[in-house]
């Protein structure tokens, strides 16, 4: 489906990632690789660091310690945000949606849109797309788009496919009213048949967690797993992403009449290195242009990943360069989507650590 | 080729003769990490990139299969 939008800009960027790193060198015990293949894979997939959640902490409390940071710095006023909406697949609560949790903590007014969007690896765009409908309203004039995911907690520590690139984080992207006449092009794409590709099977309320929801079992591959772990059929995933991103991509640069060479940055989703580089190549695009450095340096942080990318490696050009961006997510659903979208020079653009 | 990737293939598992195999995959000789790490070699050594809707498991089942999806990616580019 192809979206448009009209008058409405993003105005900063701010990550919170976990201050706990963990390394693959110190998990390698954990998985059933051959030790050659360990190590030839860490270059490959970027098995590196990445940033967890120590237990306890939840997606509220990096959002709430994020937008506490942008208050205290008067880089966001409390008063003026008329929604927030929060997009994770790992809520404190099945009931009620975190977003009323943040907003609950923080004190902020009674006359707001509180909204939960239950989306993974697409989730950035299609955030970004919930945000600008918002702002067609009157009375709705600044938008706060929480992206945010501790699925570490739920991936088995001897799932090799899944563990190695998992890692947790929060995003706070501010989305508001412009004047300037731009237009920012957007799609969505879905195929819930591909359900299964990407899944928990267990905790929700088709399968509750139970005692036996908690046995880990071997699979084809050695892995051992719970159906209350993440579960991700790599296969499959990877030739979805290898065959619908870059029609995607096309699709949008030609209803947006822009040229591929126009695109400042191509800021996809980071699933991992080796996914990213053969789209890259795919589309002729240079690894300059499509960073591919986040799941080394921090994990796979789902729709986090977006916000983690460009405040990593592009801080000080969005602070003072406008950039033609093209931005694309993919993953569960499974879903794709994208945007291209002109940024003028943002507010902030940044990452901090939790502690 | 044939050499090159038989090579290739004993590096990737040290501890499998594939000289002796029908079936790489039917048989569990390579798993998908495996294929990642194929695909990355091969496209160094000759210099392409093959296409991520081409690595798919009937691609690496022989080295017949994979010396077909060498040439194919070498006469497109």
């Amino acid at each position: 489906m192809n979206l448009k939008y009209k008058n409405k800009k993003i105005t900063g960027i701010l990550t919170v990632l976990p201050e706990k790193e963990v390394k693959f060198d110190d998990e390698i015990d954990n998985y059933d690789f051959r030790r050659s293949q360990s190590m030839k894979l860490k270059l490959i997939m970027g098995y590196d660091k990445r940033r967890v959640v120590e237990p306890g902490i939840t997606v509220s409390d990096l959002c709430i310690y994020g937008l506490n940071h942008l208050f205290d710095n008067q880089l966001l006023k409390k008063e003026d945000i008329d929604a927030i909406v929060l997009v994770t697949q790992s809520p404190d609560y099945i009931m009620p949606g975190t977003s009323y949790i943040i907003q609950g903590k923080l004190g902020l007014k009674e006359d707001l849109v509180c909204l939960d969007i239950n989306s993974g690896c697409s989730g950035y765009p299609i955030g970004l797309s919930q945000a600008f409908m918002l702002l067609d309203q009157d009375e709705i004039n600044k938008v706060v788009l929480l992206n945010a995911d501790i699925l570490s907690t739920k991936v088995s520590i001897n799932d090799r496919g899944s563990r190695p690139l998992t890692g947790d984080g929060a995003s706070i992207t501010i989305v508001e009213k412009d004047n300037a006449n731009n237009t920012i092009y957007g799609t969505v794409n879905s195929d819930g048949q591909g359900a299964e590709c990407l899944i928990i099977p267990a905790g929700g309320f088709k399968t509750p967690s139970s005692s036996e929801t908690a046995v880990l079992e071997k699979d084809i591959n050695g892995n051992f797993r719970a159906l209350d772990h993440l579960y991700m059929k790599g296969d499959d995933v990877f030739n979805f992403v290898q065959t619908k991103v870059p029609l995607m991509i096309e699709k949008l640069l030609g209803n947006a009449e822009c040229n591929k060479n126009e695109v400042d940055y191509f800021m996809f989703h980071q699933p991992n290195k080796f996914i990213l580089k053969k789209l890259a190549d795919k589309m002729d695009i240079s690894y300059e242009k499509m960073p591919n450095n986040i799941v080394e340096k921090f994990g796979n942080s789902g729709s986090v990943s977006i916000p983690v990318a460009i405040t990593f490696n592009l801080s000080e050009e969005f602070l003072n360069q406008t950039l033609n961006i093209c931005i694309a997510g993919f993953g569960t659903g499974l879903s794709w989507s994208s945007m291209l979208i002109k940024f003028d020079k943002l507010d902030f653009c940044k990452l901090i650590d939790f502690k | 080729m044939n050499t090159t990737i038989l090579n290739l293939l004993t590096e990737t598992r040290p501890d499998v003769d594939f000289s002796e195999s029908n079936n790489f995959l039917e048989e569990g000789l390579l798993d998908s990490f495996d294929i990642i790490s194929l695909v990355t070699s091969l496209d160094e050594i000759y210099g392409i990139s093959i296409d991520g809707e081409d690595i798919l498991p009937d691609n690496f089942s022989s080295i017949n299969s994979i010396i077909k999806l060498v040439k194919k990616k070498q006469g497109n580019e």
